[in-house]
């Protein structure tokens, strides 16, 4: 059953009108017929909507920061912000020098009630103190909650005073949790400092090896970069850095270096990625390592950019290996998947990406959308001079960086940058929208009810999404796949995890579990029939 | 793993790391849950909500509904009334629980909102309720958060209406799994006594797949039986930390008696429930409970082999590891290093209701163990305590499995939160039930390591 606009209407119907007239907002079908179509996002939380946004602490220190393992990072603030961002997202981390990789402590100034009252700064500098004493990390951040905020500690001095006093980079984040609407402040937050305090700080002036390049917003959940990396360096590319899965200061310093920047997660890096170009005259280059054919793609796109023919035949051959090896396996999963629906609606980016691996399988994606992805997101990033910026945003800071002196370099000319723009998504994202089928709908800030709703409607055979409904959805005998925490596999990226993916998608429609949800008390009649054939088979 | 933890010791004063506990509304919010027909309602910015409901669908791999005000930057700063008003009327109108109970969060408390006048001052249809407690973050734990909840329960519903008290007993069962609480059920059925458990989220966070989902589960104490409370005869709160303060304010308002006991785990402890019991009310105990009593004394007997004299180290919630430590002392076993990271006293939690560390030592000196002990602690401070004075077996939540991955420890998940297995939430610990699975995990986890380590020619059949 297709979804049309007299069903969206209905199933509108049921909200108070205050919250149908915002909602039908970030809602679209897709028709391709009208010029443009526009998507409201980016804008406050319904109170009282059950929607799946977490805060801009979450995007700073859970989702930028966390992943940088040679540094230590503080939360200051009561103990649930640190602990709740201990271990649960999946950014693996190794490092050649163990006792100087923090990823899996978690660092809490505890905040108490006098700390409230009396203000928490010298605790936060106590805390500073004893950390340097007994890890000695290469940098230190600082990563605000709510209530710091109100009471007004001033972490950029206690940080300013503590660098001074330590002689390592401490830097401080004022990404408290109310600020901006959702995750998408903390990520702007992150990147702001990220630029101003690490990034071009190391001392090198050459990469140290041919085609470097940096992968930004990519995290390394269960291993995905690892694989990436994999088979980019593989082809001869030299990854500078990682931006930040299993990151580290150390790297993140001489990001500089790079001829040119790979941009996976649009909306947590996209900030960093124009900044770079700005300062270094380094273009990105939007990619996707999701699925093999937008692997392949991102894979040739990059050739293309470095415009040298013997890293374009080994870009070839690693394709062709890699598809030889993969193809087959991923032909038997995709039995079992095809002509299967999907719903796909993850953070900021997946969202997108998962779309076209869903269809290398042969799943539709009927529903898709982001929990606080922006309007570029959807739309790309042409309708970015049409974004308003409203109340509840315009307080994250937006900084401005210029060329810098030394190291600006175009690394393309002006007239085979502009040539390159026509071929390539050369710092430019296109948006998830353009990609959607007709018929198919877009949602904005999903929230339960339409959770429940969109299923009765649509019925997919697979709902990708997070913990906090993969249950739910399991509950009404329909699997649910976890995109964010990848229900504890991976990686699902490059050719390796593309595999891996259709492997955890088929087990999901094929466990026999499904099987037993009735009781045979419920689908069998209650009484035995008397008809016996042959006389009594106990006999 | 964990290679940074250096084996010297230092006092450390401004903060924690690897904490052993967390805040307050992820508590507040298990209890609300533990009310049938209840919506959760978190009163913050909703980063708040998300971490809350997705550690606890993680412990117990089942959906935790819950909305939220969802702060903004201006709210935050001029007050979240608006905010939790226009909650309070989307969410009955959109998602119809009989009762929301909200909760609040760091931020909402720092600024001050004062949610009795903005409940008031509310629209909530007729016939709905909406309760609330004060859950600042910043104090104590998420055991702390449980018991402000619980007491949010008596506070706004508990009534004395008749003249005489009823047969029937209260139990606050702590901040325990529903199987624990489906397990105090079936004792107290068995001993015939009729009993509001509250709050009770069995048949909430381990309700059957059906093939329908259903936001409301059919598990949760009735409201009824909430507002009934203030009739019964006695209340037993089981765990002093989590349970206390609900049922002390239960005595005050309702003049119900209330009685402070240990979680029932272990011998001991399961004991001193029952005499209660039988104590208020005539009933013997039943030839059903004496069986199980005497199967768990029979297997303590026929297993002191595996664990007699044995150097346990335990962290957890405050309730349980009391109750713990006198399991582990009754088995022979030496608890040399126990820990919670919830305040031992004072604050929030009030002196009255004891301190965990001088009734942990009280246990331990009575059994001759020599052992450190520490409240508002952390697991860095626990891991640095077996670097210095290792142990046999550690027992404690989930990331407790650092530690023994790093020093090569046997390890028995008990507590809250277990992320890393399933099932643990449906099976009691508590009760002479919960006693022998908790022998089963010991020993088990015991014993195959005494077969990893074993060499080939000492390696056992029959152990």
């Amino acid at each position: 059953m297709a979804i049309n606009e007299k069903k969206l209407e209905e199933l509108l119907n049921q909200y108070p009108t205050k919250v149908k007239r915002n909602r039908k907002k970030h809602l679209i079908i897709k028709d391709s017929s009208l010029a443009h179509q526009e998507i409201e996002a980016n804008t406050r939380t319904i109170p009282g909507i059950i929607t799946n946004r977490g805060c801009a602490f979450a995007g700073c220190k859970g989702v930028v920061l966390g992943p940088l393992k040679d540094m230590v990072h503080i939360v200051h603030g009561p103990i649930g912000c640190a602990y709740y961002t201990w271990g649960t997202r999946r950014n693996k981390a190794k490092s050649d020098d163990p006792t100087k990789n923090f990823i899996n402590y978690c660092v809490s100034s505890d905040m108490q009630e006098s700390d409230i009252v009396f203000g928490g700064e010298k605790k936060l500098a106590r805390l500073i103190d004893e950390v340097m004493d007994i890890f000695q990390p290469n940098a230190i951040t600082i990563s605000a909650t709510c209530p710091v905020g109100l009471i007004g500690d001033d972490l950029q001095a206690v940080a300013k005073a503590a660098q001074e006093k330590h002689g390592v980079e401490i830097m401080a984040f004022n990404c408290e949790g109310y600020k901006g609407v959702s995750q998408s402040a903390g990520h702007h937050i992150a990147n702001n400092i990220l630029m101003e305090r690490v990034i071009g700080q190391g001392d090198w002036e050459e990469a140290p090896g041919k085609y470097p390049i940096n992968i930004l917003g990519e995290y390394n959940i269960g291993g995905d970069s690892w694989e990436v990396e994999r088979i980019l360096e593989e082809i001869g590319y030299t990854v500078v850095s990682v931006m930040t899965g299993d990151g580290s200061y150390e790297e993140l310093k001489n990001a500089h270096v790079a001829e040119l920047n790979l941009v996976q997660c649009h909306r947590s890096i996209n900030y960093i990625a124009e900044m770079l170009e700005t300062k270094y005259g380094t273009p990105w280059l939007k990619v996707n390592f999701i699925g093999v054919q937008s692997t392949i793609e991102t894979l040739r796109n990059m050739a293309l950019y470095f415009n040298d023919p013997a890293l374009t035949q080994k870009t070839e051959e690693v394709i062709a290996k890699e598809l030889a090896r993969t193809e087959p396996i991923i032909e038997q999963y995709k039995k079992i998947c095809e002509g299967k629906t999907a719903f796909c609606f993850v953070g900021g980016s997946r969202g997108h990406h998962y779309q076209g691996l869903f269809a290398e399988l042969g799943i539709e994606t009927v529903l898709a959308g982001y929990e606080f992805a922006h309007r570029d997101d959807y739309e790309g990033r042409d309708i970015i001079p049409e974004i308003k910026l409203d109340a509840d945003t315009k307080n994250i800071p937006e900084i401005h960086v210029s060329p810098d002196e030394r190291r600006f370099r175009l690394k393309l000319s002006p007239e085979r940058l502009a040539e390159m723009k026509k071929k390539i998504p050369l710092s430019n994202y296109q948006g998830m929208n353009i990609e959607m089928k007709d018929g198919t709908i877009i949602v904005d800030d999903l929230n339960h009810f339409e959770t429940e709703e969109f299923i009765k409607l649509l019925q997919p055979d697979i709902f990708s999404s997070g913990i906090k409904d993969k249950y739910v959805v399991q509950k009404m005998g329909i699997p649910s796949k976890q995109l964010h925490s990848y229900d504890y596999s991976g990686p699902y990226a490059g050719f390796n995890g593309a595999v891996k993916f259709a492997e955890d998608i088929a087990m999901s429609f094929a466990t026999p579990t499904w099987n037993f949800i009735t009781p045979p008390w419920k689908n069998k009649p209650l009484l035995e029939g008397t008809i016996v054939e042959g006389g009594c088979s106990v006999c | 793993m964990l290679n940074c933890t250096p084996k010297e010791l230092k006092e450390r004063t401004g903060g924690v790391i690897n904490p052993a506990k967390t805040c307050q509304p992820l508590g507040a919010m298990y209890a609300a849950l533990g009310i049938h027909g209840c919506l959760p309602h978190s009163h913050g910015s909703q980063g708040c909500c998300s971490y809350h409901r997705m550690h606890l669908t993680r412990h117990f791999r089942e959906p935790i509904m819950a909305s939220t005000s969802s702060f903004t930057e201006g709210a935050s700063v001029f007050g979240g009334g608006a905010n939790l008003k226009t909650a309070i009327k989307n969410v009955f109108t959109i998602y119809n629980p009989e009762i929301m109970a909200v909760h609040t969060t760091c931020l909402s408390e720092t600024i001050g909102d004062d949610l009795p006048t903005i409940i008031r001052t509310a629209e909530i249809p007729e016939g709905k309720v909406v309760i609330h407690a004060n859950t600042p973050s910043y104090q104590g734990s998420h055991i702390t958060g449980f018991s402000n909840m619980t007491k949010g329960m008596v506070n706004y519903l508990a009534e004395a209406t008749t003249e005489t008290k009823k047969e029937q007993v209260n139990i606050i069962p702590g901040f325990v799994n529903p199987g624990d609480m489906r397990e105090i059920k079936r004792i107290l059925k068995i001993m015939g006594i009729k009993t509001i458990l509250f709050p009770d989220t069995s048949g909430v966070v381990d309700s059957p797949m059906t093939g329908e989902y259903a936001m409301y589960p059919r598990g949760g104490t009735q409201l009824k039986d909430l507002v009934d409370t203030g009739n019964s005869k006695l209340t037993v709160a089981l765990g002093s930390y989590a349970s206390a303060d609900a049922a002390n304010q239960l005595e005050r308002k309702c003049q119900v008696p209330a009685v402070v006991l240990r979680t029932p785990i272990g011998v001991k402890a399961t004991d001193q429930l029952l005499m209660t019991l039988i104590n208020k009310f005539t009933v013997d105990i039943p030839v059903e409970l004496e069986e199980e009593r005497g199967q768990l004394v029979d297997i303590m007997t026929d297993t002191h082999f595996h664990f007699h004299g044995k150097k346990v180290a335990i962290f957890g919630d405050p309730d349980i590891m009391l109750a713990m430590t006198e399991f582990v002392l009754s088995l022979g076993m030496k608890p040399i290093h126990v820990l919670t990271g919830t305040p031992g006293s004072g604050g929030a939690l009030g002196t009255a209701l004891g301190n965990f560390e001088k009734e942990i030592q009280e246990l331990l000196q009575e059994a001759g163990v020599p052992g450190k002990v520490k409240a508002g602690g952390d697991l860095f401070d626990l891991h640095q305590w077996i670097k210095n004075e290792p142990v046999d077996l550690l027992i404690g939540n989930t990331y407790g499995k650092y530690i023994a991955r790093a020093e090569d420890i046997p390890f028995v998940r008990l507590g809250f939160p277990i992320l890393d297995r399933s099932v643990h939430s449906y099976l009691p610990v508590v009760s002479y039930k919960g006693a022998m699975r908790l022998i089963e995990m010991i020993s088990n986890a015991l014993l195959d390591r005494a077969d990893r380590d074993a060499k080939d020619e000492d390696f056992e059949l029959v152990m």
